[in-house]
């Protein structure tokens, strides 16, 4: 994989903000202390009078974002997933979500890809946690490319929404021709066996997988679900009806995230198999994100082997 | 203050206290001592202090209110139905199924509202927001954050603090309700957040002590906030919970309960008395 070009959502993002700032005059960026981190650093570069610093305060910082955007901002504050959604749920639920200002979470450093930190700043529960909150739209994309675009559309949604962006380098896996739209997932590969629904750093991982699998005859259709919320149903719907059975693999645990989502769906509509690959309702570790990655079984490896147990269950 | 506004003044606070018995009575629930206590001080913003338009609610250049003690919404109401936002018959479906007054003020529901409050601490940060989109915009108009005395032992509020000084948001003034009660008793017995001035004071606000139902205190205050440029202002005003209704004066108990009939009749006859001895 060594000529596949890599680069991490979180880079991204800080590369998406200055870009927008030029089409956006309204454009406002806030961080709490981790500009370095986040990458809003490259945004506070280029437009310091934009980007305001709020501290370690990320309650007071998403109430302040609620405030711009009440003024008629258009705001972007960003934090850890784990700080962001997890400390400051209760300010993004009454603040952002219950009065549906138009209020961006730039959530960078999702899941257990964090890596070192460990435990306490790898957020396996943003999604489930963002899920629940009414109005709230949530998109976790895959690369550089995807990022960029979902940034831009997000902007054109007057109320909240929760963009979720991973710290680990991922590789690029789309051109400039690459379409997103809000609440659409995109079909990669096509395949009758097993339909196999990732969503941001698992994408590549997924299809990678469905590599391994057309190796040994099995066709997987790979579908990338940036969107988790207002989750693609169509889609879902017809990888039920022409695959019989799901696997859905996420950086993220496996309650309340992707994979519950596309089960709701299922279980309503064309009852298939589903089964969940993500963290296991456990805690993170510490170590060097490769090396973590596999450990929780969020590799191709164990999207393979998923999937064949997924196809056992296949009537 | 010139004694002809000192009696239009109290006589429209009055009425504010008096649409908080009527919509606290007719909800069967609510909160009338804290809202009771702030009466003087709505009647100020919204009939001397504060530029706004009740044909034109979202009006862009208008002063915000955010009321951070979102519980006191009734007389928050009160003041809105006055200024002419909605009819006053709204109040007495307060709380109501399906009504448009909720128990908390809803932003996206109600005329004037300026913001969604109700969980404690919040509204001070939203404030803080608004006052750093008029200072992007070079705007004049500016920012009110009521709170209350027990809200101020939430940590956010502290992390706005912070935040309004530092990014000198001189449009932000943070009112202190400090009528000395909450729920489960006096504040200063429950987790005190005394002393009040000189805490803001260290945050780095300008901050003035007052009697919150002296209206020349009240407006001398609010007249040295807009003066002061370079830090936000933080009035400490000293109010007596359920301000103007003998029976609730200073009675922790009505932090949180509806009058009854009979306690209705009462108060409503002691503040009609108060009303007609202000404009008979």
């Amino acid at each position: 994989m060594a000529d596949v070009i890599k680069k991490a959502t979180r880079e991204s993002y800080g590369e998406g903000l200055v870009e927008l700032a030029k089409d956006y005059p309204n454009l406002v960026v806030l961080d709490a202390d981790l500009a370095a981190a986040t990458k809003t650093g490259i945004f506070k570069k280029a437009y310091p009078d934009r980007f305001f610093d709020c501290g370690i305060a990320e309650s007071n910082m998403i109430g302040v974002a609620a405030g711009l955007a009440a003024a008629g901002k258009q705001v972007f504050a960003s934090s850890f997933a784990m700080f962001a959604a997890g400390r400051a749920y209760e300010q993004v639920r009454n603040s952002v979500g219950y009065p549906h200002l138009n209020v961006k979470i730039g959530a960078t450093h999702a899941g257990i890809s964090v890596g070192e930190d460990g435990a306490t700043h790898q957020c396996c529960e943003d999604i489930a946690l963002m899920r629940t909150i009414p109005g709230m739209t949530i998109i976790n994309p895959a690369d550089d490319v995807e990022t960029k675009k979902a940034m831009r559309a997000a902007m054109e949604i007057n109320g909240p929404v929760y963009m979720r962006f991973g710290r680990l380098a991922a590789p690029i896996l789309f051109d400039d021709s690459y379409t997103f739209e809000v609440g659409r997932g995109v079909t990669l590969t096509e395949g009758k066996d097993v339909a196999i629904i990732a969503t941001g750093l698992m994408v590549s991982e997924a299809l990678d997988a469905a590599a391994q699998l057309k190796n040994e005859g099995i066709a997987a259709r790979v579908i990338n679900m940036a969107t988790i919320k207002p989750i693609d149903r169509e889609i879902i719907i017809n990888a039920a009806r022409e695959t019989g059975v799901i696997v859905t693999v996420e950086e993220h645990s496996i309650i309340g995230g992707l994979g519950s989502a596309v089960a709701e769906v299922v279980c309503e509509t064309v009852p298939v198999p589903v089964v969940r690959v993500g963290v296991n309702d456990v805690f993170g570790k510490s170590g060097p994100a490769a090396e973590l990655l596999k450990v929780f079984g969020l590799c191709a490896e164990n999207i393979v082997a998923k999937a064949k147990e997924a196809l056992a269950l296949k009537k | 203050m010139d004694a002809s506004l000192k009696k239009r003044l109290s006589a429209a606070a009055t009425r504010i206290r008096m649409g908080v018995i009527e919509g606290t009575f007719n909800a069967k629930s609510g909160h009338p001592g804290g809202s009771l206590s702030v009466s003087d001080t709505l009647a100020y913003l919204y009939f001397k202090e504060m530029k706004v338009d009740p044909e034109n609610p979202k009006w862009p250049q208008r002063d915000r209110l955010v009321l951070s003690k979102g519980h006191t919404a009734p007389a928050l109401y009160a003041a809105l139905a006055l200024k002419g936002y909605f009819s006053p018959e709204e109040i007495k479906h307060l709380r109501h199924t399906g009504a448009m007054l909720q128990g908390h003020p809803d932003m996206k529901g109600t005329p004037g509202v300026d913001m969604t409050t109700g969980s404690l601490g919040q509204g001070i940060s939203a404030a803080c927001g608004m006052a750093l989109a008029s200072k992007l915009d070079n705007a004049d108009w500016r920012v009110y954050a009521v709170l209350g005395d027990g809200e101020i032992e939430e940590g956010q509020v502290w992390e706005a603090a912070m935040f309004a000084a530092h990014k000198k948001l001189d449009s932000l003034c943070v009112i202190v309700d400090n009528n000395g009660l909450q729920i489960d008793g006096p504040v200063d017995e429950v987790n005190s957040p005394y002393p009040i001035p000189e805490k803001f004071a260290a945050f780095g606000f300008n901050v003035i002590v007052i009697d919150g139902h002296d209206f020349d205190q009240i407006e001398a205050a609010f007249d040295a906030a807009r003066a002061c440029k370079g830090k936000p202002t933080a009035i400490i005003q000293h109010t007596v919970k359920g301000k103007g209704v003998s029976f609730m004066e200073n009675q922790v108990s009505w932090h949180g309960t509806a009058p009854n009939k009979e306690q209705y009749d009462q108060a409503m006859k002691e503040l009609g008395e108060t009303l007609a001895a202000l404009e008979g």
